[in-house]
């Protein structure tokens, strides 16, 4: 059975351009984040994107919603291209593709309540105001695990993990068909991470999303992700089923990004250790 | 302090006073730590783990905060010590590395020239010269390429895990005998982070160098940690050797903790174990034992505070703050197939 993919990325060209000269700006060379990607995502799954910092992940996503420009390449959502379109053809899609940010404490207006921040897409959008609103706000406050007299605090007054499901609860207000969450779990303290995953898989679940799952935890995007793709130097270097990459690596990269995870586990870890040392 | 101890903390108080009260950031915190020995304190935001490390190099001191206890350096008592006695502490006796290496270093100066007075501060007689040829050389062992070339570079020219390591040659360069390593790999990649762990491990080996490591991150403890101490809301819930910790955790914590770790080696679970609730505010502290209200396995002895104390009859060096029966907790703790080796030690 071959679904047909929510979102289709083809040969994802972003390049940044260096500029050199004080009154002239004369263009010297470019910086090549994303060069030549393609990947699909079917409806409903996951698919994770990891590498290390500076690997292209975060600008692929950015330019897959269109909020940069790619230099070519074309990004088809639900079969149709939107690389190229304009900002007035895009403002309907922009609510079906919603975004989770990494840091909980940057990514909320820390002068607008809760209530207003998560209600804003839906007032935006006209999809409801007044008391259909706040009826809405309540409702995914509560999906988020939060509780409907949140609604009129501030930002400032909830804790990381808490924050993020303020982010969560903004994303999904539009009922979005694609989320893309850039590293969500990465500023959460560990006791709080597992929370925050557990909640993005049933909100999954329960609302039929597709996510692109961006960290560099491989082992939260293993546990998140039917399928993985590993990014080196702006390309992907190996893709395949969560379970595939991580336990039959194929590329060397990969390999080498794998053997450096720490194994939370002190004989294995010895273990591997006196393998490395053996090997030289 | 025992014998054999480099630095010993006793009963280690920290507070500071706030407009909400009284916040006990540590509350009575006590280790030994030996020649050699890495000595791993894990902990979440707030657990009070460093502002342990800080205190013990007087960076706590303020009007608003309240230090009590003792921390001993060989015979030297570090909480009463002068300031000027402690800058002498400071990088001589005790180097420190910190988290972020972008914003330990002066970026307008040159990175050698930050090691060279690092050095000439402490040791007056070294000249301009030789203390740049020390700092090449401290360069070199730490893995900088071209070492020779580099000590003239500036700080932003430095990759994050050079810096990294520049950072821990420069908390070397007066050959320290503790080193207090604050979350060293956090803003690292993987790899980077392996080398330097990797570095980490061979000075401590060939140099002996007795480590404190504060970390959140189990899986850097594993790799690198002979004792741990698990902190939450201030106080030490748990703490042992590394194979105590990781194959026969006593407190409920610590279970949340290795529980919640994803694992590339094992099959994954279908849902990731996980403590619910959040932390309590230090400013007010659920009475008894601080992780009461996320515990499922509370009863009504919890309202008490249980002594951190041995209550395993055959590991003296094993303490825990919990009143559950130890015979009882071995089923209690099962977490859930593929999750961590919860088997006993071999």
């Amino acid at each position: 059975m071959t679904a047909e993919p929510l979102i289709e990325v083809t040969d994802l060209v972003k390049h940044f351009p260096i500029k050199e000269g004080l009154l002239i700006d004369r263009e010297v060379d470019q910086v090549r984040a994303v060069d030549g990607v393609s990947f699909s995502v079917p409806r409903g799954q996951t698919l994770g994107l990891v590498g290390e910092s500076g690997s292209g992940k975060s600008t692929v996503c950015r330019v897959m919603l269109q909020l940069l420009r790619p230099t070519s390449g074309s990004v088809r959502f639900e079969g149709e291209e939107i690389a190229g379109l304009s900002r007035r053809q895009l403002q309907p899609l922009r609510r079906e593709m919603q975004m989770i940010f990494q840091d909980p404490y940057a990514s909320l207006n820390p002068r607008k309540r809760v209530g207003q921040i998560v209600g804003d897409p839906l007032k935006l959008q006209g999809v409801a105001s007044g008391s259909e609103l706040r009826r809405q706000v309540r409702e995914l406050l509560d999906r988020v695990g939060l509780s409907p007299e949140h609604y009129d605090r501030y930002p400032h007054e909830f804790s990381g993990g808490q924050r993020q499901r303020i982010g969560i609860a903004r994303a999904i207000a539009l009922k979005p068909k694609l989320v893309v969450a850039d590293e969500p779990v990465s500023a959460l303290d560990v006791s709080i991470q597992a929370q925050i995953v557990n909640l993005l898989d049933d909100l999954q679940d329960e609302l039929g999303l597709t996510y692109v799952f961006v960290a560099h935890d491989i082992g939260v995007v293993r546990h998140i992700s039917d399928r993985i793709a590993v990014m080196h130097h702006g390309k992907i270097v190996e893709q395949g089923s969560a379970d595939q990459v991580c336990e039959h690596p194929g590329d060397d990269y990969t390999k080498k990004l794998l053997a450096a995870v720490p194994v939370p586990d002190p004989r294995e870890s010895r273990a591997r250790r006196e393998r490395a040392g053996a090997a030289g | 302090m025992s014998p054999g101890a480099l630095l010993s903390a006793r009963d280690l108080r920290v507070g500071f006073t706030t407009e909400g009260g009284l916040l006990q950031a540590v509350d009575g915190v006590s280790f030994d730590l030996t020649a050699g020995e890495v000595l791993a304190i894990v902990g979440e935001s707030g657990s009070g783990k460093s502002v342990t490390a800080q205190t013990i190099l007087g960076l706590t001191r303020s009007p608003n905060a309240e230090i009590g206890g003792s921390v001993k350096l060989g015979e030297v008592e570090l909480l009463d010590a002068s300031d000027s006695a402690l800058r002498k502490v400071r990088g001589e006796r005790i180097g420190m590395v910190f988290q972020d290496p972008m914003t330990s270093f002066n970026p307008v100066y040159r990175l050698g020239s930050q090691i060279v007075e690092a050095i000439r501060a402490h040791r007056g007689d070294v000249s301009k010269a030789e203390g740049r040829a020390r700092a090449v050389e401290l360069l070199d062992s730490v893995g900088i390429p071209d070492a020779e070339r580099r000590v003239d570079d500036y700080p932003h020219e430095f990759s994050g895990g050079m810096r990294q390591r520049a950072m821990i040659a420069m908390a070397l360069a007066l050959e320290p005998e503790v080193l207090i390593a604050d979350e060293p790999t956090t803003a690292l990649d993987v790899t980077i982070q392996a080398q330097v762990l990797r570095l980490l491990e061979k000075l401590n080996r060939e140099r002996g160098v007795a480590t404190i490591l504060i970390t959140h991150d189990l899986g850097v403890v594993a790799e690198v940690a002979d004792r741990v101490m698990v902190m939450y809301a201030g106080r030490v819930v748990e703490e042992g050797t590394l194979d105590e910790i990781f194959y026969d955790p006593q407190h409920p914590y610590t279970w949340g903790l290795l529980g919640s770790l994803t694992r590339l080696d094992r099959p994954r679970p279908k849902r990731l174990p996980q403590i619910s609730g959040a932390p309590p505010s230090l400013l007010s502290l659920p009475r008894g034992c601080s992780f009461r209200p996320r515990c499922p396995h509370e009863f009504a002895k919890c309202e008490e505070l249980p002594a951190l104390e041995a209550r395993l009859p055959d590991s003296p060096s094993h303490c825990d703050r919990c009143w559950l029966d130890p015979e009882g907790k071995r089923e209690k703790r099962q977490v859930g197939d593929g999750q961590i080796g919860l088997e006993a030690p071999a």
